[in-house]
């Protein structure tokens, strides 16, 4: 997909003016926030579970090498193919290979966003084969040609005007105004694919290395056709999604489904060990799992290791002000809101993806919402500090700091300076007690007032007081 | 006030919104403490917390204006600013030094003796505030930094509950940001704006007189959009009406008798 990330506030200035887009992102506002809280309330121990599962996600992080290679071991004593891919690239192309290798002509996808990550879609078209995506929200942004603007809810920027369109200008059939007409007119249109698919891909909500087993957790039940119908089931994940064993991913789950929607349990947990056994009814012929690197060993040498505990649950999308402000879309890439902020200049780079991490107020409610506490302003804040490091710093702003920082260090020039700016804003402020139009500062008296100050500072007036009372 | 031959030194830290936009939320802040038996002192040689250089990404300059600070605040018992932004910049300074630096234990030492005002009152010293002429309606809104970084939530609630005059109506989502964000606001203007408007509409349907909050950064940008909107609701530092100082016009607001100079 193309890369929008350097036009980031542009891209937010068209969304904030979106009516369409807004009204679909008063559902995110209202909806998920209160389901997370009216769940978690439920569930007493659940901080508790936070701790756990923050100190677990550490432990495996530091010991990731053993775990996978344990996943690896189970796989293939399972009887299926582990492929370990350092690139997007090389991610790509093992995929490719596999499904030239089964002369794959369709192949159906549950959700997945590595596959997003490693742009496999474009690649699989180019390269003769047809990927159907079966999630519903995936289908109906393949037809229109768009990417998920969020990692659980692909779809949640368009209303229902819009999938309506869509579904009559492309399933020639009645427009519809009504959910479950439009849901049944997916499913009949999937009902085909599914069965005509010749190689099936899904991603994985955690890997298990005590028995070599991917989950995904659907609530629609798309992935559970995705990856038994076909004969060939590729799972395309990433390295960091491997736990030690069942027992840790109930922790995750219950983690996840409470932080994603609000559930207690996600509708559909399907576990895939290996190919069909013999007397098994139905599952692939063939099972291969794809773990992807793509940069994420580096992180657990960096200040960004943290950042490999992420579920991805969207909770910090979905309570984030920035990101329900301006939608996904805006961030110009693949992971939007707060996680998207951390680990999009890790993908892309920080030269293309510096606005991300610098789109926040440090307002902290991700980080409090966090199911594995991951502290995602210090890590946008290590964004900004390499973006400083490199002399990526837009240059007004490195120069307005540079001479902030100048006075800020010189206590009694900064008593002066601040003694003048005190007195010329209140003379601009003239009979008004503020300011409607400042030169410099459009970027804030375009939207607001500047209220002006009393024209004598703080120190000044305590220091005349300290005076008097001294001779007095 | 209470009798109190060893009263406890407190060391200001005024921090620069308050210092050049808000003279009054200082002189309130030392009268809140010197009523809860307080001495209180102003180091000269303090400017700012240093928290744009850190929320920039220029540590260096940060580390700087860190030992400046640590060095004028040393010695008190306690530091206390009214502010939990610049409270919470103080709590960071530990990172910005190596362990093996001699100013990491200072910059711990600080940390552990700094408190954002309605904090110090209601945590350390549980103080009982005496009664204030001021009465009304007013609206809370819960800072970023003091709420997630520092649990500021019930200590300024519980204080203005002492005042008898004083009815508190919550607005709605008085937890979200109000999108000021130090730079961030002049930074994404377009973005700051569409969070402060949603923000004015629950602080005007909360419908109380005046916005109350613990942060002049938050309170100026809500005070200047609701002006920008011409909604009367007034904008104060929660510590003008703790002290009974609200004789002064409100924030962004003037009174003949204030002259300039």
């Amino acid at each position: 997909m193309q890369i929008t990330s350097p036009d980031f506030k542009d891209n937010a200035r068209i969304a904030l003016q979106d009516v369409g887009l807004q009204k679909a992102l008063g559902n995110v506002k209202t909806g998920f926030p209160h389901k997370r809280a009216a769940a978690i309330a439920r569930l007493p121990e659940f901080e508790q579970l936070r701790d756990e599962a923050r100190d677990l996600k550490n432990h495996i992080i530091e010991h990731l090498d053993l775990y996978l290679e344990a996943f690896e071991a189970k796989v293939l004593e399972n009887g299926g193919h582990v492929h370990w891919c350092r690139t997007a690239d090389e991610a790509r192309q093992t995929i490719l290979k596999i499904c030239q290798d089964k002369q794959a002509r369709t192949v159906t996808k549950g959700k997945s966003m590595v596959t997003e990550e490693i742009n496999l879609n474009e690649y699989l078209e180019a390269n003769g084969v047809t990927p159907v995506e079966t999630d519903l929200g995936e289908y109906i942004l393949q037809l229109r040609g768009e990417h998920p603007s969020h990692i659980i809810a692909p779809a949640i920027h368009l209303n229902l005007e819009d999938v309506s369109e869509t579904f009559h200008a492309h399933h020639h059939k009645p427009k519809s105004m009504d959910p479950a007409v439009l849901m049944q007119e997916a499913r009949e249109e999937l009902r085909t694919k599914f069965v005509a698919a010749d190689v099936g891909i899904t991603g994985a909500n955690f890997l298990v290395a005590e028995t070599g087993s991917s989950i995904i957790v659907t609530n629609e039940g798309n992935g559970d056709l995705t990856q038994t119908l076909p004969k060939t089931h590729i799972v395309v994940t990433s390295i960091e999604k491997v736990v030690p064993t069942l027992e840790d991913m109930t922790l995750f789950l219950r983690l996840l489904a409470r932080s994603a929607t609000g559930q207690e349990f996600t509708v559909y947990n399907t576990l895939s060990t290996g190919p069909r056994r013999p007397g098994d009814q139905d599952g692939p012929e063939d099972y291969h799992v794809v773990l992807v690197d793509n940069g994420r060993s580096d992180m657990i040498a960096s200040e960004l290791r943290e950042m490999l505990r992420c579920i991805r649950c969207a909770a910090c999308m979905n309570h984030c002000p920035v990101y329900g402000a301006i939608g996904g879309h805006s961030y110009g890439w693949v992971y939007p809101g707060p996680m998207g902020s951390v680990l999009t200049p890790q993908m892309i780079g920080i030269e293309q993806a510096a606005l991300l991490p610098n789109a926040s107020t440090f307002c902290g409610k991700c980080e409090s919402v966090c199911p594995v506490r991951i502290p995602l302003p210090k890590l946008m804040r290590h964004w900004r500090r390499d973006e400083f490091e490199k002399h990526l710093t837009p240059g007004a702003a490195r120069w307005g700091l540079g001479v902030w920082s100048f006075v800020a260090r010189r206590p009694a020039l900064y008593r002066q300076l601040t003694r003048i700016g005190s007195r010329v804003l209140r003379s601009l402020a003239g009979k008004k007690g503020r300011i409607s139009k400042l030169p410099l500062a459009s970027g804030w008296t375009d939207g607001r007032e500047m209220p002006a100050p009393s024209g004598k500072t703080f120190m000044q007036q305590w220091q005349e007081q300290q005076k008097a009372r001294q001779s007095s | 006030m209470k009798p109190n031959n060893n009263p406890p030194v407190i060391g200001l830290f005024i921090t620069c919104l308050a210092d050049l936009y808000r003279p009054e939320v200082g002189f309130a802040t030392i009268k809140l403490l010197e009523q809860a038996g307080c001495r209180v002192e102003v180091p000269e040689q303090q400017t700012c917390c240093g928290q744009p250089a850190f929320n920039s990404g220029d540590f260096s300059t940060s580390a700087d204006i860190a030992r400046q600070t640590i060095a004028a605040l040393d010695g008190y018992a306690y530091v206390v600013a009214p502010s939990g932004s610049c409270i919470s910049m103080l709590h960071h300074y530990p990172e910005l030094f190596d362990d093996q630096d001699p100013w990491k234990a200072r910059a711990e030492s600080l940390k552990a003796r700094a408190y954002e005002i309605t904090s110090f009152l209601v945590d350390v010293l549980h103080a009982e505030l005496p009664n204030q002429p001021y009465s009304g309606t007013v609206t809370y809104h819960d800072s970023c930094s003091g709420l997630r970084e520092l649990g500021i939530k019930q200590q300024p609630r519980q204080l203005l509950a002492q005042l008898e005059g004083v009815e508190l109506k919550e607005m709605e989502e008085s937890e979200t940001c109000c999108g000021f964000g130090g730079t961030f606001c002049v930074k994404y203007p377009d973005i700051s704006n569409r969070m402060v408007s949603n923000k004015t509409d629950n602080i005007v349907n909360a419908g109380a007189k005046t916005l109350l909050g613990g942060d002049l950064g938050c309170l100026l940008n809500m005070a200047g959009k609701l002006q920008r909107q011409g909604h009367a609701v007034e904008v104060r530092h929660v510590v003008e009406v703790l002290a009974g100082m609200t004789d002064q016009p409100a924030l962004g607001e003037t009174q003949s008798s204030i002259k300039a100079g």
